[in-house]
């Protein structure tokens, strides 16, 4: 098991280094010189060459590449253009409000998908079936900024049942300040006892969350359709036919549970879909998270905050799946190669 | 990182006559999705003879019927300069769905050989195509593409280079596994022995074999690319006004959303319905044509 996690952990560093290459080269793809960009239009000759030595574009490009790869390691991701604060402290200051979103999506996705993918199996072909896939397919096929308009403006504008936008009512704020402790608003709040925050933030999580879960709960409505169809006719379900358990058990219990290693791969997969499409969403529900400033960076063309939001998603996502896979070879030993 | 993919049957082979009509009976979803792909192409080679207002799909400006609601005369409304929305919805089935057939075609171009590379010869080729595919795969596909287009200049060829260039991996995975597959089978070495050049193998045994899962694959993928360069179009970086692309159009109706809400309403609507028909479409071909491939490749 120690060997496995070795190879695992030394494979996803060596993944990290090379997501940090194609960033790099992401980052001098942009058409045209940077140095006179950075130097004006109506920089001389002498200008753009000292803009060049001072933006360190005279040296090798290898060289240059290993000077980008230390300072991301060192924590130097750049300073935006647009903030002019340094990218990396824009990211953690944004990265919970979005973890959150992202989490609680995955949590709505999980607890619709798999009950759906489960009755989809145990009647496959019937209407039931139909209707669900054609559902999931439904979900993995949303854009998920139009979902998020329509349902802003369905359940805020039309019928006034839940708010539009932010992560909670700011009037709150002189009531029932909201202590930081985490930076997780919702977490915030059931740590410091504060009821009537709690209740705004979850309120608020509500619509956000259900567009982000679009597609992880149709992808995982679809996996453990297939997975549990898979096993259904294997010896150890017939074995617990004979031995009298009921279809509900012989679903939930003993198919699922060959069903969840494949849904757990699937849900790193989404973890890192759904943080991009908070890129989509955020700004649309006035969420202030990584999406938010991500489409603020796009939107002003803020290449050194984009880059680092690509950055830290991209490694979000890596760590995701090794997450997920450490814990499957813990449990099944199967997954362990030799 | 990678493991390696549950491997299609070798025999499958495209079902024709009554076969295929039995798949179409049990599959309704399949045959919900055909017909509505049929439709799609349809209404993009139509486009000219079933819009009503052709000239709206491009510069057109009518100050005089800017912002109306869906009457008779316009049944999906006008928007801020006045064009009708329904001639530009039916447009942008020439705009996003032809993108994602040039995306797939770029994709399978530089997929397929290096998935073939890798897979039949083995070896360091193998390992350095794959470790190379393996750090791509690492970013989700909006992700890279989002970072390639905002560095380019906003403009649709930027669009389809920028997702062109994350969703080859995927090929090369695919075609990697059956190469392989087909290379370890003991009529591809007899062939060997028998002095038969790798050229002739490959295009006779390896290519044919690897079709069927390859027209599933990009059956499956063109939902996604379409979802992908609309995502783009939403943010700005791909067609620019007045390109009728469904996403920019979204993008454009945000600020007149309320209270005008068909500008964002029906463009939007037209993304979900053509990526739910390739959807639709691409899982029924995998259900009738290779039902053992794994719903995460």
């Amino acid at each position: 098991m120690l060997v496995f996690v070795a190879r695992r952990l030394a494979l996803a560093v060596v993944v990290v280094v090379g997501v940090i290459v194609v960033t790099f080269a992401v980052a001098h793809l942009v058409p045209g010189d940077p140095a006179s960009v950075w130097a004006g239009p109506h920089a001389s000759a002498a200008q753009v060459a000292a803009a060049r030595k001072f933006l360190g574009l005279d040296r090798p490009v290898a060289v240059q590449l290993l000077s980008y790869l230390g300072g991301i390691l060192r924590g130097n991701w750049g300073t935006s253009i647009h903030t002019h604060r340094a990218v990396l402290s824009d990211i953690m200051t944004a990265a919970p409000a979005t973890l959150e979103l992202v989490i609680t999506a995955l949590l709505i996705a999980v607890v619709l998908g798999v009950p759906l993918g489960l009755v989809s199996a145990r009647h496959p072909g019937r209407p039931a079936d139909q209707l669900i896939r054609a559902g999931s397919i439904l979900g993995v096929s949303m854009p998920v900024f139009w979902m998020a308009l329509i349902l802003q403006l369905i359940f805020s504008q039309k019928l006034h049942l839940l708010p539009a936008a932010g992560e909670y009512s700011p009037g709150l704020l002189f009531s029932h300040p909201l202590v930081k402790r985490t930076g997780f608003p919702v977490i915030d709040s059931i740590l410091g006892g504060n009821g009537p925050m709690l209740g705004s933030t979850l309120v608020h999580l509500i619509l956000p969350a259900v567009v982000v879960a679009s597609y992880p709960a149709g992808l995982i409505a679809r996996m453990v359709r297939a997975q549990v169809l898979d096993t259904i006719g294997d010896t150890h379900i017939l074995n617990a036919r004979a031995l009298g358990f009921g279809e509900a058990q012989i679903f939930g219990r003993f198919a699922m549970k060959l069903a969840w290693p494949p849904v757990a791969a699937a849900l790193a997969l989404v973890f890192g879909y759904s943080l991009v499409n908070t890129f989509l969403v955020e700004s649309i529900f006035d969420w202030p998270g990584l999406g938010s400033y991500a489409a603020a960076s796009i939107a002003t063309l803020d290449t050194p905050a984009i880059l680092g939001v690509t950055l830290f998603v991209a490694i979000a996502y890596v760590v995701a799946n090794l997450v997920v896979d450490i814990v499957q070879a813990a449990i099944d030993p199967r997954v362990r190669p030799a | 990182m990678i493991e390696t993919p549950t491997l299609p049957p070798l025999d499958a082979s495209l079902p024709r006559g009554a076969a295929l009509w039995r798949g179409l009976r049990a599959n309704p979803l399949l045959a919900v999705g055909g017909a509505l792909v049929l439709l799609i192409v349809v209404v993009a080679v139509l486009a000219p003879l079933i819009a009503p207002f052709p000239g709206d799909a491009g510069n057109a400006s009518h100050p005089f019927s800017v912002l109306h609601a869906p009457s008779p005369a316009h049944w999906f409304g006008t928007d801020q300069v006045g064009r009708d929305i329904l001639s530009r919805v039916i447009y942008g089935t020439r705009v996003s769905p032809v993108i994602a057939v040039i995306v797939l075609v770029i994709a399978c171009a530089i997929g397929v050989p290096l998935g073939v590379a890798a897979g039949f010869l083995g070896g360091w080729v193998d390992e350095l195509i794959m470790r190379i595919t393996d750090i791509f795969l690492a970013f989700p596909p909006l992700l890279l593409a989002l970072a390639l287009a905002s560095v380019l200049p906003a403009s649709l060829t930027s669009l389809t280079i920028a997702i062109a260039a994350v969703w080859w991996p995927w090929y090369v995975r695919l075609l990697r596994g059956q190469a392989a597959s087909v290379a370890g089978r003991p009529y591809v070495e007899s062939c060997r022995a028998l002095g038969i050049s790798r050229r002739r193998i490959i295009f006779r045994h390896i290519l044919p074999n690897a079709l069927t899962p390859l027209l599933v694959q990009v059956s499956l993928d063109v939902g996604g690319v379409i979802l992908t360069a609309s995502a783009l179009s939403f943010l700005g970086l791909g067609a620019q006004d007045p390109t009728p692309d469904w996403g920019l159009m979204v993008a454009e109706g945000q600020s007149y959303f309320t209270p005008d809400w068909w500008l964002v309403t029906f463009p939007g609507l037209a993304i979900l319905v053509t990526a739910f028909a390739f959807n639709l479409l691409g899982d029924g071909l995998r259900d009738l044509l290779d039902p053992k491939r794994s719903l995460l490749l």
